[in-house]
């Protein structure tokens, strides 16, 4: 097996989509090899995304310990995922592909990936659950307004996972024209691995920020993880200390690495919500980013191996957390990184780096409903 | 030489008597899909079958039942299950193929499984418009008894006209693989299995068998009866 993680990862696709694998595979190795490629997103960074984003200490978030957030949500398009949609998008040029499809789930991935393709004059359609397009209303919008085709996805649970589905039945349909630009460190290898490498600007700019704010190293760096891709972007680059706790957090009604079992979603294996015949089991959240059952291969590597710690936050500690930022530090997170920001007040250690993974414009319609009835 | 004809059925409690109305048709194999929730390289015919027959129970262990009634009912008659990797992750990957031959089944395919991964599974391996020689190579040597030729690049379903990338997909695996070539995906009409009998040794047909199949087995029997025609007219 193709196996990049352990037991984990591998490409459990049809036959259709393995030359378009190994010729991305290829594409990606050549990219990673050519100085004028790290050139080119370095420039793109810097000019059009808005890197490096800030670290800032949260010092009445909670006043006892020192939370700095690395400020993802200041990114172009207000998410981390824009990381990920530029690198691919650039890769995708090199291969000759000039049709891009992508799923979304909160419609971040969506709006990164549409804003991309209009930056590139590239075609564009994106695949989004009904139910999701419900609930994220302003990123439906803002797609559109960008150029691209947003495709409703009517059945089963009518989210993200859905949603990846109908985008890679259409990237098998399509393959000779069209790049896959998946949103997450998920799907088939080489996926998992060029997703982490591409979101690990976070963690690489994070760790010198830290460093030079408090001259150590974070006790523990912590971030939400429905795929999973924030999350690896800035454990990774913190894998090398040990002395560095990471912790994801995962909704705990979509806890793939808390309560999942090893099993075959969407070309590869990982730990997954799963019944005992295989079949996957439906994921709950009020955040749309993390109602996925599955999770990337590379967290159930780690989880395996120890290296990270995973836990799980619900709906009402994440809005919670949600507003209590915004009451506090003048920062409306999204509900995805809300995960994260519930777990860093209680996590045992002072020194956390909390990945702000987006803001929190496009949830405040269902937030601030959610928040009506708990409080 | 007669060209085989190959019948889809998904994996309900009706199937094994719908699957002996389209062997008294005329179909020589029959696939029998074990549903799975996500299934990747299937259109919107075989999901919905799919969905139904979870909605009904049809889980691992009840498809090998069914499997197990489908052999009683027709003796004579290859059955292939069609499923996908992740059942095969749950139940265990030598277990799944051990307890498919213990019920009847006489290979197994496995959608999302591409030949050279998990080679002790046999199975009939497919090859797409896509496949390179090598790969073609690779699944012939892999493959278990004859090769799945996948008409089109795309998922499962019925379409107006017949793949162009067949005849081209027909010549390479012609020239690279010494078993049996069965064309599927995409073939639903006699118009379809006359032409593709030309070119290929059988024929698979899967959507628009299970929408016949909603129809009972006598009709079952008569549209695998007109394939028949149509592939013996060849």
């Amino acid at each position: 097996m193709t196996t990049t993680f352990g037991a984990y990862g591998g490409r459990y696709v049809p036959e259709t989509l393995i030359p378009a694998l190994d010729e991305l595979e290829a594409g990606w190795r050549d990219a990673l090899a050519d100085d004028a490629f790290h050139a080119e997103l370095h420039h793109l960074a810097t000019t059009y995304a808005g890197r490096p984003t800030p670290l800032t200490l949260a010092e009445r978030f909670e006043p006892g310990k020192r939370i700095y957030l690395k400020r993802e949500d200041l990114l172009h398009t207000g998410a981390h995922k824009l990381n990920n949609a530029l690198g691919q998008a650039v890769l995708a040029r090199r291969l000759g592909k000039h049709r891009i499809v992508a799923e979304t789930g909160a419609g971040q991935h969506g709006v990164a990936t549409a804003t991309v393709c209009a930056r590139f004059g590239l075609d564009c359609v994106v695949y989004m659950g009904e139910e999701d397009m419900r609930r994220q209303r302003p990123n439906v919008e803002r797609m559109y307004l960008l150029g691209a085709e947003v495709r409703g996805v009517d059945f089963g649970t009518k989210t993200l996972k859905e949603a990846t589905s109908e985008a890679i039945r259409d990237w098998i349909t399509n393959v000779e024209t069209t790049h896959y630009l998946i949103g997450s460190c998920v799907g088939p290898a080489p996926y998992p691995e060029l997703v982490a490498e591409l979101q690990s600007v976070i963690g690489r700019e994070a760790r010198e920020q830290v460093l030079a704010a408090e001259g150590r190293l974070p006790e523990a760096v912590i971030a939400c993880v429905g795929g999973g891709s924030n999350a690896i972007g800035v454990f990774h680059g913190f894998l090398d200390d040990a002395d560095v706790r990471l912790v994801g957090v995962e909704a705990a009604g979509a806890a793939s690495l808390g309560t999942g079992r090893p099993a075959v979603l969407h070309g590869a294996r990982s730990s997954v919500l799963a019944d005992e015949d295989g079949q996957i089991e439906d994921a709950h959240s009020i955040s749309a980013g993390l109602d996925y059952p599955g999770v990337g291969p590379e967290h159930a590597y780690l989880r395996d191996t120890g290296r990270a710690e995973y836990r799980a936050a619900t709906d009402e500690e994440a809005l919670t957390a949600f507003r209590h930022l915004a009451r506090t530090e003048g920062i409306i997170p999204a509900l995805e990184p809300a995960h994260a920001l519930a777990r860093a007040r209680d996590l045992d250690a002072e020194l956390i780096l909390v990945c702000l993974s987006g803001r929190g414009d496009k949830d405040l319609d269902e937030a601030l409903k959610a928040l009506e009835k708990l409080l | 030489m007669s060209k085989t004809l190959v019948i889809y059925l998904m994996a309900e409690p009706e199937t094994p008597e719908l699957a002996r109305a389209a062997v008294d048709g005329g179909a020589d194999i029959v696939e029998l899909g074990f549903p799975f929730s996500d299934p990747l390289a299937d259109g919107p015919v075989i999901r919905r079958a799919g969905e139904r027959a979870l909605a009904r129970g049809m889980r691992t262990k009840e498809c090998l039942d069914v499997l197990a009634r489908t052999r009683e009912l027709v003796p004579g008659t290859p059955l292939v299950p069609m499923t996908y990797s992740a059942l095969l992750e749950a139940y265990g990957w030598d277990r799944f193929a051990d307890a498919v031959h213990a019920n009847g089944g006489t290979s197994l395919i496995v959608a999302d499984l591409p030949a050279g991964e998990r080679p002790e599974v046999r199975r009939v391996q497919l090859v797409a418009p896509t496949s390179t020689d090598a790969r073609i190579e690779l699944a012939g040597a892999q493959t278990d008894g004859w090769l799945y030729l996948v008409t089109v690049a795309g998922i499962t379903g019925a379409r107006g006209e017949l793949s162009p990338a067949l005849p081209g997909l027909v010549e390479r695996a012609r020239r690279l693989v010494p078993v049996p070539l069965y064309a599927g995906f995409g073939i639903s009409t006699p118009a379809h299995a006359h032409a593709v009998a030309e070119l290929a040794d059988g024929i698979v047909v899967g959507s628009r068998a299970l929408e016949v199949a909603e129809q009972g087995p006598t009709a079952l029997r008569e549209y695998a009866a007109s394939l028949r025609a149509a592939l013996d007219a060849g």
